[in-house]
């Protein structure tokens, strides 16, 4: 098992797709941090990307703001990607049939691209922080941070963070890492829902473009719905639903309930569309 | 090697394998023929593994596929349908990670096992280059080195020499004789008659899913009981053989006769010049085209004859 693992993040470490990806992952908040330090123009609370209001006042929240400013489509196309590409990717180059018959056992194979693709994730996202929290410092200093006592968050929206005013307890430097490390796995389990819808998608299809635009709409088909007062009673069981629940993690107290309830429907998600993969690709006709 | 029973293979509607009972003997250079669409690809991936079969039976190496195919498919090498690999990386690595990926490639000798493999098929002196920039005649033969690193007891190839230029062809066929000699079973499919011919020792004949001929080469090769003779004097030689000959092209002669040495015997008896003599044999390409049908890559007006998958 260990051996495939290894191929396949070795076909990950030199697939320059993964570099790219990465590199704008990592660079579009240094962009806003640049835009923002600039012009201390930061967008009024309530508007923009959660927390970047208050970045200003301190470098070391802006990870967390970074994640914030990447997670609604940047890091879900880019798992998205990686994820559909992972079997379907395979058939289209006409190696699926010579990874399985060489043999690599169906699970294993799907075993090894779903660690793979956690791997991925967990990179991006530690990475985007990392960059971002170098970038924050530089640009922004790094006195204690303030944060927000409001509200839970609600769905998709962010004003009750942003809202209230940044009067909230200071942070020390070692609760504002707890707290971006909380988030971070957070993040991580949320894309890696994308990740399994994606992963599952890829089993049926043999086209890696057509399986990561599936999960993109699936995604866009649960942000319309998350808005939309008419489907209130599917609300809680989307997969966006409870996306930017990681947002509590910055309040003070950290308010659980959102970020539980997150957790417990990215498991029920991952766990579904796994098995769903797995079911599938291990009874599917290779043709391609 | 192969065993199949009433091997079957539906897709929906279509019958694409039909009750074929395949027999590959260890040792055997098999010939796996038929027209495109036949069936051939089909069944190929059903012995690997790749697709699974509606009904039937399949045994490889006396192990039923493709329950037990751990322990079967590490010792069969295969070149399905073209070569793979990926394009952004050179052919070394190419060979590196397939063999890594697989069970039971030993890391210790994999090194050696990738340069073994790619001087067998004549790419020993390959460069970093990506595989994208390889010719056809490069990516066949990286695909056959892939197919050769666990020195495998049977190797299944489809197509094996498709792309090559006739040098490549030749040298594909000397190294597929010289593994076989080392005890390498080869079963190959192809549509290159020539190249079943001059290699195979037994050949199957698949049409419309259908295994319609299986038998030695040199049976199906045997005499037809007529023998060709070629004259500078044919209307003497005619003569001679009054009533025994059956066709005259130019100066050949195509002469009904049980012992070709008697008929020898007469026309040198009677001062006939002969240039060629010998018994006439079925030819392969005879053969098959008489026991199959149009491929499936024929569609004629009517639709005589639905595409088979």
């Amino acid at each position: 098992m260990t051996a495939v693992i290894r191929v396949e993040l070795v076909k990950l470490v030199r697939r320059p797709r993964s570099w790219v990806s990465l590199a704008l992952l990592c660079g579009l908040p240094v962009v806003v941090a640049v835009f923002v330090a600039v012009t201390h123009l930061a967008p009024p609370p309530g508007q923009g990307p959660a927390l970047l209001s208050a970045v200003l006042s301190s470098g070391s929240l802006y990870p967390a703001a970074a994640l914030a400013i990447v997670l609604p489509i940047f890091l879900p196309v880019a798992v998205a990607v990686v994820a559909g590409d992972s079997i379907a990717g395979e058939a289209g180059a006409g190696m699926l049939r010579y990874l399985v018959a060489r043999p690599v056992g169906r699970a294993r194979l799907l075993g090894a691209k779903l660690i793979a693709l956690v791997v991925y994730v967990l990179v991006a996202v530690v990475l985007v922080a990392a960059t971002a929290y170098v970038t924050g410092t530089l640009l922004f200093g790094s006195q204690p941070a303030t944060v927000s006592n409001g509200g839970p968050s609600g769905g998709l929206s962010t004003s009750s963070v942003a809202a209230t005013s940044l009067s909230g307890g200071g942070l020390t430097p070692a609760e504002v890492l707890i707290r971006t490390a909380g988030a971070i796995a957070f993040i991580g389990v949320s894309m890696l829902g994308v990740g399994a819808i994606a992963l599952f998608l890829s089993t049926v299809t043999d086209s890696a473009l057509g399986a990561a635009l599936g999960a993109l709409a699936a995604l866009i088909t649960s942000e319309v719905l998350v808005t939309l007062g008419a489907a209130a009673s599917v609300n809680p069981y989307l997969p966006t639903r409870y996306w930017l629940a990681w947002v509590d993690f910055f309040r003070q107290p950290i308010l659980w309930r959102n970020i539980d309830r997150g957790f417990a429907v990215q498991a029920v998600y991952v766990a579904v569309f796994l098995g769903a993969a797995w079911a599938h690709f291990a009874t599917k006709d290779i043709t391609s | 090697m192969i065993v199949t029973r009433s091997l079957t293979k539906r897709y929906g509607p279509v019958l694409a394998v039909d009750q074929v009972d395949l027999d590959v003997r260890e040792g055997d250079r098999y010939g796996f023929l038929g027209p495109n669409g036949s069936g051939k690809t089909t069944l190929v991936r059903m012995l690997l593994g790749l697709v699974y079969a509606t009904s039937g039976e399949i045994e490889v190496m006396g192990r039923p596929m493709p329950r037990r195919c751990a322990e079967v498919l590490p010792q069969i090498g295969a070149l399905v349908e073209g070569p793979s690999s990926y394009g952004h990386l050179s052919g070394r690595t190419n060979l590196a990670l397939i063999d890594a990926a697989g069970r039971a490639g030993a890391r210790r000798t994999r090194r050696a096992r990738i340069a073994e493999a790619l001087e067998r098929v004549g790419l020993s002196g390959v460069d970093n280059r990506p595989v994208k920039h390889y010719s056809l005649g490069m990516r066949q033969r990286l695909g056959l080195a892939a197919a050769l690193l666990r020195a495998p007891r049977l190797l299944i190839l489809d197509e094996p020499t498709n792309g090559l230029d006739p040098r490549g062809i030749r040298e594909v066929r000397d190294l597929l004789s010289e593994l076989n000699k080392a005890g390498t079973t080869v079963f190959m499919s192809s549509h290159q008659l020539t190249e079943v011919d001059q290699l195979c020792t037994r050949v199957g004949v698949i049409d419309q899913g259908r295994l319609v001929v299986q038998e030695e080469l040199e049976v199906l090769r045997g005499p037809t009981g007529r023998v060709m003779v070629r004259s500078p004097d044919v209307d003497r030689a005619v003569a001679v053989l009054d009533g025994r000959v059956e066709r005259v092209e130019g100066d050949m002669l195509l002469v009904e006769a049980a012992d070709p040495a008697a008929v020898n015997l007469r026309l040198i008896a009677a001062g006939v010049r002969v240039s060629e003599f010998g018994p006439e044999r079925r030819s392969l390409e005879d053969l098959v085209l008489a026991v199959t049908g149009a491929g499936s890559d024929r569609i004629e007006k009517g639709g005589d004859r639905g595409d088979q998958g």
